[in-house]
């Protein structure tokens, strides 16, 4: 058996939305991942994030590539449409889906494999372009279905579980992304469910291209002592910037914030974004002080987590495209085809 | 002194060879469109082809324009008149001039050319625009009218055409009339004043181009993409299909714009790389809404991966191929029809994919059109393969017609009132109707039915990831079904038979047609009969078989090395090698009808 449903049965107490439905109705396929793998723990996650938010999953339309992170989308969201495409092409997928129908939140799962190596001239130009996607990269440092080969995002000379170190600097996807522009860039942890929801809670009410580069630990190949993509690593080097809530439109702030400022970023559908600065200095919405903060926490061995940077005004790719708000795949012959007439005006022209 | 002439000069109205010997980017291409334009409004059949280099500017190009009364529009492959404006080719465009030929040269610097039976005729055209233009730039593109000027009176044509074109062209920048005009009298006025004129070879107005246009196929599929009903283009540039592009850009910005908000009912993405252009238009199809992508041969072998989960997924989706000269990066500017076998099977595993092969311009926007009809209804890719010889010239053909009455086929898709109305649970892939075509539903749809996990690994019905061989075993067999039913909804071959019986057959397809059929008539009347049949589509039906079953021997004339079109015949039908045979041209010229007719009268001896 390659594929196990769920069962259905679930307890008639669990906590409703406001579509009366509960979390559970937000989950996918059992997981063919190992035990305790990252992936899963962001999948719970983004179940939570959708619970939270009420949103339909028929309005959702889960993307992916290859690799482990890219079965991901089959493990939540049963009642939206999947599409696992193939290696490093998410993005194109994602691009053309975006244009075909402007009206559905579209996420993306991808891996490190998936987007730092063989997909990043996709990943690179879905972000200039600013598709209007939530895409997740989860990033073990590992090609994990292959067996635990380095990944273009694995440190230099962190060792692979053979002991071998690798002699290549790692690509950092989110200096990447906010560099090429990206309006919305968030690092997180797997293991750090009260960060992560939030921050794919903003992204998926951002309008634009939202980067979450989330750490989820490969416990198969790459959760070793020496790795710095393991669990006990990114716990002991996490930095977050921020302590991140995530307000839904219409819902009060609670300020449960003691200490330290709170900035609020007002969202494309007029939700929040409150940010409790732990540094005073970090403001998100500062490109270059996102990429020094970056580079600077991981100069001193440091995983800077958090929103990074935002932009909540850059216009996204169906803005730029000037198409118009009616889903272009709702359009009929009518308004489609030009017809006889202007046919023969065209021939006219021609003659 | 004069001297003696020692040979019989050219002497032909209607029916003769003009080739244009330009420097590359030298703004000759317009003049020579204009020229041919001008034919064609005399109402003589005229083909012009760009003979053009991989180059922006510099290197020798060429622009050889066929005038043929009785229509025959293929490429000739001999020289009547050369208009040679380019030093640098001097030597080649002397050489394979006729024998009574004319050479037009610039002889603001004079030279000799080494043969003695051609007339050379010579106007000093760069002094002449010196003296008339002061900048430096219009100097040097008013040249190129100036030769088109003098041509006009040299072959005798109507100077009134060629006022009404200029004014045409220029209608939006009024003040480039006057000075094109001004060009167009420099050069005729050197030839009323200084030459004999005409020369043997003249035009006169004929009707044969009532109800036709002069359009290129590239432009034609574009218009096609748009009354098609396709929304998104997704493309790289990449020669000789970038046109295909622009063209439905053009068209889409003429009729697709909402007047109210001026808002597009059209998306055009330039993408970073074929890989990422096909993927778009595989997203955007998978969403509903119809896509293609444009490319040549090293597109595709970029695409192929993308192909195959099309194929697998069945997602459906337009892929234009304007075949070049291959392999590798080949001849980027010149014509072949190598792709063939590339498109058929492209991608890795058991594919197979829908082909739709034009004839002409006309047809690349019938074609174009169908294609997404085709793709849609059979939810995978379909291909409609020109090559750069219809893409990128101008051809004669039939002005375009659409018939209103005319709906989209979107295939069997399940909307929310059929989802709503359905009592058994959605199986992407359960083949209900057994014609190998099974329901799709778009995402979002409906709140609680018709989900399904799209995917290219090995599934089941349910679209569930699969590892059982026998499932995956039959869902292989019903995508051989579903080609089968492909093969009947794809165009019928097109037949044309002899009067005589037991001739033998040829098969043909795509650019080929207009140099065929003066092959054939050539032979003809040497006694040579044949039957013809012009393959439209790949999966090949019926007719097909039938007629290659009817006859002893058939020719398969294409442009490419390796017969790949004998190829799929052999593959898909299981036809012996010694009954087909193979007639391969892959100069990266057009085909010649010589060239056919030589080939099939050094063979048909075998049989009589």
């Amino acid at each position: 058996m390659t594929y196990i449903q769920k069962p259905i049965n679930h307890h008639p107490n669990l906590k409703k939305n406001k579509l009366g439905l509960t979390r559970r109705d937000y989950e996918g396929a059992v997981s063919s991942l190992c035990a305790g793998c990252g992936h899963d723990s962001i999948s719970a996650a983004i179940i939570d994030a959708c619970f939270e938010l009420n949103i339909e999953a028929y309005k959702v339309a889960k993307l992916s590539g290859i690799g482990c992170s890219s079965k991901a989308p089959a493990y939540f969201l049963n009642d939206s449409h999947g599409f696992n495409s193939v290696h490093g092409r998410m993005p194109s997928i994602a691009t053309g889906a975006s244009c075909a129908n402007d009206d559905l939140l579209y996420i993306g799962v991808s891996g490190d494999g998936d987007s730092a190596s063989i997909g990043m001239g996709q990943f690179v130009h879905a972000i200039r372009r600013q598709v209007d996607m939530t895409y997740i990269v989860e990033n073990n440092g590992t090609y994990g279905l292959t067996k635990g080969q380095f990944s273009a995002t694995n440190d230099k000379d962190s060792p692979n579980k053979y002991g071998e170190e690798n002699p290549f600097p790692p690509v950092d996807l989110t200096a990447l992304a906010i560099q090429l522009g990206a309006s919305y860039v968030a690092r997180s942890f797997s293991g750090d469910r009260d960060q992560l929801v939030p921050l794919i809670m903003g992204a998926f009410q951002h309008k634009g291209f939202a980067l979450l580069d989330i750490i989820s630990p490969c416990v198969t190949f790459n959760n070793h002592d020496a790795s710095t993509k393991s669990y006990d690593h990114i716990r002991e080097h996490n930095d977050a910037l921020g302590k991140v809530d995530f307000v839904p439109l219409g819902r009060e702030i609670i300020a449960n914030y003691e200490e330290g400022e709170t900035v609020e970023v007002n969202l494309h559908d007029g939700s929040k974004m409150s940010l409790e600065k732990l540094d005073n200095s970090y403001d998100p919405t500062d490109a270059n002080l996102a990429l020094n903060t970056v580079r600077e926490k991981n100069d001193e061995g440091k995983v800077a987590t958090g929103l990074l940077y935002i932009d909540t005004k850059a216009p996204d790719l169906y803005e730029t495209l000037n198409a118009i708000d009616k889903p272009l795949n709702t359009l009929n012959e009518k308004e489609l085809c030009p017809g006889s007439d202007k046919l023969k005006t065209i021939n006219q022209g021609l003659n | 002194m004069e001297k003696l002439q020692t040979f019989d000069s050219l002497v032909s109205k209607n029916d003769f060879v003009i080739k244009f010997a330009n420097v590359n980017g030298s703004g000759s291409a317009s003049a020579n469109q204009l020229f041919a334009k001008a034919v064609f409004r005399m109402g003589i059949p005229v083909s012009p082809k760009n003979i053009f280099p991989s180059n922006i500017q510099g290197l020798p190009t060429w622009f050889e324009i066929r005038i043929n009364k009785d229509g025959y529009l293929g490429s000739k492959g001999s020289v009547d008149l050369s208009v040679a404006m380019n030093p640098q080719s001097y030597n080649q465009d002397v050489e394979e001039l006729n024998s009574g030929g004319y050479l037009l040269y610039d002889s603001s610097w004079k030279r000799n050319f080494y043969r003695d039976d051609i007339n050379v005729i010579e106007i000093p055209l760069t002094s002449l625009c010196v003296e008339s233009f002061t900048n430096a730039k219009q100097r040097a593109l008013f040249k190129n009218i100036a030769y088109v000027g003098a041509l006009s009176v040299l072959l005798d044509m109507e100077y009134e055409i060629f006022e009404e074109l200029i004014s045409e062209q220029f209608a939006s920048k009024k003040n480039l009339i006057e000075p094109n005009l001004k060009a167009l009298n420099i050069g005729r006025d050197y030839v009323l004043n200084n030459l004999p004129y005409p020369i043997g070879l003249t035009l006169e107005r004929m009707d044969k181009n009532d109800g036709k246009i002069l359009i290129s196929g590239n432009e034609a599929a574009g218009l096609g993409a748009v009354y098609g009903g396709a929304t998104i283009c997704a493309w790289y540039p990449i020669t000789p299909s970038t046109s295909l592009a622009e063209g439905f850009e053009k068209y889409a910005k003429k009729f697709r714009v909402d007047e109210k908000t001026g808002k597009n009912l059209y998306a055009s993405v330039q993408a970073e790389d074929e890989l990422s252009a096909i993927g778009m238009a595989i997203g955007a199809n998978w969403n509903g809404a119809r896509s293609f992508t444009a490319t040549s041969g090293p597109g595709i072998s970029l695409m192929s991966e993308f192909l195959g989960l099309a194929y697998f997924a069945e997602v459906p989706v337009v892929v234009f191929d304007v075949q070049r000269g291959g392999p590798s990066t080949g001849m980027p500017t010149k014509t072949q029809q190598s792709d063939i076998l590339a498109c058929a099977y492209a991608s890795h595993g058991d594919t197979k994919h829908v082909m739709l092969l034009p004839e002409d311009p006309k047809e690349c926007f019938e074609f174009s059109a169908m294609a997404f009809d085709l793709a849609d209804r059979l939810q995978t890719p379909v291909f409609v393969v020109t090559d750069l010889d219809m893409g990128m010239n101008d051809w004669v053909v039939d002005e375009l017609e659409w018939d209103d009455s005319r709906k989209f086929d979107r295939g069997k898709v399940l909307d929310f009132e059929a989802l709503e109305k359905m009592e058994e649970k959605f199986g992407r892939y359960h083949d209900v109707d057994g014609d190998g075509i099974c329901y799709r539903t778009y995402p979002g749809a409906h709140p609680s039915k018709g989900a399904y996990f799209t995917r290219g690994t090995s599934h089941d019905e349910y679209a569930r990831y699969s590892e059982d061989g026998e499932i995956n075993a039959t869902n292989l067999r019903r995508l051989v079904q579903k080609f089968k039913t492909a093969s009947e909804l794809v165009p019928d071959p097109e037949i044309i038979l002899s009067d005589k019986k037991n001739c033998s057959g040829v098969i043909y397809y795509g650019s080929t047609s207009a140099a065929m059929l003066e092959a054939r008539d050539m032979l003809k009347e040497e006694g040579i009969e044949l039957d013809l049949m012009r393959v439209k589509a790949f999966p090949f039906n019926l007719d097909v078989w039938d007629f290659i079953e009817k006859h002893d021997y058939v020719y398969v004339v294409e442009q490419n090395r390796d017969s790949q079109m004998r190829t799929l015949l052999m593959a898909e039908g299981g036809i012996s090698a010694e009954k087909l045979r193979s007639l391969v041209w892959f100069n990266g010229q057009p085909i010649e009808a010589n060239f056919i007719a030589k080939k099939i009268r050094e063979r048909e001896p075998e049989k009589i």
